[in-house]
């Protein structure tokens, strides 16, 4: 075992405060080199996230309508009131916008738990090698390659009532169902837009998955089978374990952006989908795009974020290791 | 190396959860000077291919007359509202456009367009060449328009002259009553599987622009109004809540329109379905392209049926006056050559020219002498245009007022295509409706 011995202190330092590095080092830290090379991604990320983002806040303070889309700097202040209205559970704007959290919530829960499901059966058994595993990873990802309006589209076309293929083969082929149901309106709009959503998703779980399951080394399999545990308690005890710190972030990931999901219903369903798939991105889409109102918009933005924001928080605090866990 | 698992995931939150608030994108440097204008042309024809075609043929003319060059972009009415709203908010945009004439007061009280008075008004000719009603398309009601019309619109209804034939029904019906009772003759189990597969009517259930267009037209009818003098919501006043009764009950009560149709969220399926045969009647604005492009001829337009034959004003409303409108940007570097523009495409020749292309209606009285609108379709839909159309709420907020009454009707065809559908149902949803667009206001 390795003992850390303090150096002593070099000639001409004052006791007690840290070394510095060595001279050539030091130069080397002061070369500008590296940070030319950041500085397009940082001016980009700026440009692109960081100034909309503060804009974006500026203007939930904002009565800013199409009286004054032209110049924002004349858009009247109008302090808490976006947020008022967005979040009175009286007021028809609050109510729907509260509603349409709430949904959203459940929407997330349901879709995070589908994806992660089978994004982590398929990463386990393709993390095993067999005959045709090569094909099955590549078709796996078809979902995640396909351009989402298109893929969005073609599902919108399946479950159609009359002509889809999905009412064909329950109805027609099956026999499943006596009557075609109505799959894009009511309450099922919510159970296509989770179908959709997961469908999607999930190849990206597969991914981050089968990359976390490669970094597990196959000897402490080996000597858990030796050990006579069964599967299913090496996956509890030595998969879940093990791939903690990446299966935390991902949860994370995945999480907020099934709830910022807005392709989906809007590619489903227009500006305007049903009220069981009204999700909370549709709505601000609505509030600011169709409405013009875009101070109530980005005030709703803005909630979402604090929300997301608190629930991420608490979530990193509570479940995610210590950086020190996962060097 | 340690992966910084917080700070990763403070910047995701950051990063996700704000990409809605960078959605205001900024739209590239199109006004153009000198002699060459930008022109953002709405998608009237089968494609966006088409339009271009047809356009092009009139902006060579144009070059020729005048020497100014045209960079045409033909936008898909999918993108032009936020194309428009983003040109608007940056400040860059087109010299001149073409913009749905429901968005005119919107757009207006963006000041971003050219007010058509003085010099302007006098470069496309003056008001009175136009026809009135869709000259008030403009903008507010009272305030110098900001766009002048260019390609008139009205619905009629459409039916199948061969399954009347054969139901033995000599004439389209003239009234509401009688229009519900021919939709139920029509309404058949045409092989005998016990299936209806002949319904009376097809419409689009889930369309929110035509649900909105219905729900003024057939509240009108019925003696209301979608708002009072005062600009206040009324959409759930007991005439409105009978308008929009009428219009649901289609399904819900009277049978007459296949459940399926609550899906349609274009008038396109609804068009599709008549010339598959599938229905025997529906209203539309300009559905002889498409129908002639199926090689589909078995039609024939009549006016839109009245609750009361014999109604006088609003209540003889037959449809909005629909149709696409010209705006200048105030941005242009080039007024002159922008609206010489407008002029040409607003002149006799070229409104003939592009309105039999485009199979709509000239927006000049003077251009309906020309041979190519003499059917008896283009007079029953000049007719209506001129004399039974009324504006939509000429009001700021009608996006809006659309969104939010057509989405209601849109669950209430979705409600009466799985159940039933009764007036507390209608008159519920256009309460809710209704204190939506009051607490907008």
């Amino acid at each position: 075992m390795s003992q850390l011995v303090e150096k002593p202190p070099a000639a001409g330092s004052e006791p007690g405060t840290p070394q510095g590095p060595a001279p050539a080092a030091r130069r080397k830290r002061k070369s500008p080199f590296a940070y030319i090379l950041i500085a397009p991604a940082v001016i980009m990320e700026l440009l692109i996230h960081i100034v909309p983002m503060i804009l974006g806040v500026w203007i939930a303070f904002l009565g800013l309508t199409q009286l004054n889309i032209r110049n924002w700097l004349r858009a009247p202040f109008v302090g808490f009131d976006n947020f008022v209205a967005g979040l009175d559970p009286n007021g028809p704007i609050g109510g729907e916008f509260l509603a349409s959290f709430g949904r959203t919530l459940v929407f997330t829960v349901i879709v995070l738990a589908i994806v992660w499901v089978l994004g982590i059966m398929a990463a386990v058994l393709l993390h095993s090698s067999f005959r045709g595993n090569g094909f099955l990873r590549t078709f796996f990802l078809i979902p995640y390659a396909l351009p989402s309006y298109v893929a969005t589209i073609a599902w919108a076309f399946m479950f159609s009532q009359r002509d889809g293929a999905i009412n064909k083969i329950l109805v027609d082929d099956l026999g499943l169902l006596d009557e075609r149901p109505f799959w894009l309106l009511g309450g099922n709009a919510f159970w296509v837009t989770v179908i959709v959503t997961a469908w999607q998703m999930w190849p990206f779980a597969f991914l981050m998955l089968l990359a976390a399951l490669q970094n597990i080394p196959k000897d402490v399999y080996e000597a858990a089978a030796i050990d006579g545990a069964s599967l299913w308690k090496q996956f509890m005890l030595i998969t879940l374990p093990m791939i903690r710190p990446a299966n935390g972030v991902l949860l994370l990931v995945m999480s907020l952006w099934i709830f910022n999901q807005f392709n989906v219903p809007f590619v489903l369903f227009g500006a305007a989908p049903p009220e069981s798939a009204r999700l909370v991105s549709p709505l601000i889409y609505q509030h600011s795009f169709s409405n013009w109102n875009f101070g109530l918009g980005g005030a709703m933005s803005v909630l979402l974020l604090i929300l997301l924001f608190i629930a991420s928080v608490v979530y990193v605090r509570m479940v995610l290791p210590k950086g020190k866990d996962i060097d | 190396m340690k992966i910084p698992v917080k700070a990763l995931s403070t910047f995701a939150v950051l990063g996700l959860g704000m990409s809605s608030l960078a959605a205001c994108g900024s739209a590239s440097g199109e006004a153009t000077s000198g002699d060459t204008l930008t022109y953002w042309a709405s998608n009237q024809g089968t494609t966006v291919e088409d339009d271009r075609k047809v356009l092009e043929e009139s902006l060579a003319r144009f070059t020729e007359e005048t020497g100014i060059e045209v960079e045409l972009e033909v936008i898909p009415w999918t993108d032009l509202y936020n194309r428009i709203l983003t040109a608007v908010s940056s400040g860059e945009g087109p010299d001149v456009l073409n913009i749905g004439n429901t968005w005119a007061t919107t757009l207006q009280e963006t000041g971003a367009f050219l007010p058509f008075e003085g010099e302007a008004l006098e470069a496309v000719g003056g008001q009175d060449r136009f026809i009135q009603s869709s000259w008030s398309t403009g903008g507010a009601e009272g305030e110098t328009p900001t766009s002048i019309p260019l390609y008139g619109l009205s619905y009629s209804l459409y039916y199948n002259t061969e399954m009347f034939a054969a139901a033995g029904i000599e004439a389209p019906p003239e009234t509401w009553d009688e229009f519900v009772d021919t939709a139920k003759k029509l309404t058949i189990d045409t092989d005998g599987d016990g299936q209806i597969d002949q319904w009376g009517v097809s419409l689009a259930g889930s369309s929110i622009s035509n649900n909105a267009h219905q729900a003024f037209v057939r509240g009108l009818q019925a003696g209301g109004s979608l708002f009072d003098e005062n600009g206040e919501p009324t959409f759930a006043s007991d005439e409105q809540v009978a308008g929009v009764k009428q219009w649901i009950d289609l399904m819900a009560t009277d049978k007459v329109v296949s459940p399926s149709n609550a899906e349609f969220t274009g008038g396109s399926q609804m068009v599709e379905d008549f010339a598959a045969g599938n229905a025997a009647m529906f209203f539309d604005q300009a559905p002889a392209k498409t129908l002639n492009a199926r090689g589909f001829e078995n039609f024939a337009a009549a006016p839109v049926p009245l609750t009361n034959p014999d109604a006088t004003g609003d209540e003889a409303t037959m449809s909005h006056v629909a149709g696409i409108n010209l705006s200048i940007f105030n941005e242009t570097d080039n007024e002159e050559g922008a609206l010489k523009l407008a002029a040409h495409l607003t002149s006799d020749e070229e409104q003939v020219y592009l309105n039999k292309a485009f199979t709509a209606l000239p927006v000049l009285t003077a251009a309906y002498e020309d041979e190519a609108f003499q059917s008896e379709e283009i007079k029953l839909k000049q007719e209506i245009l001129e004399n039974n159309a009324k504006p939509m709420p000429l009001i700021s907020q009608e996006g809006q007022m659309e969104t939010l009454v057509g989405t209601a009707m849109k669950n209430l065809f979705a409600q009466a295509a799985t159940g039933t559908v009764t007036e507390d149902d209608i008159r519920k949803a256009l309460e809710d409706a209704n204190s939506q667009m009051a607490a907008a206001q």
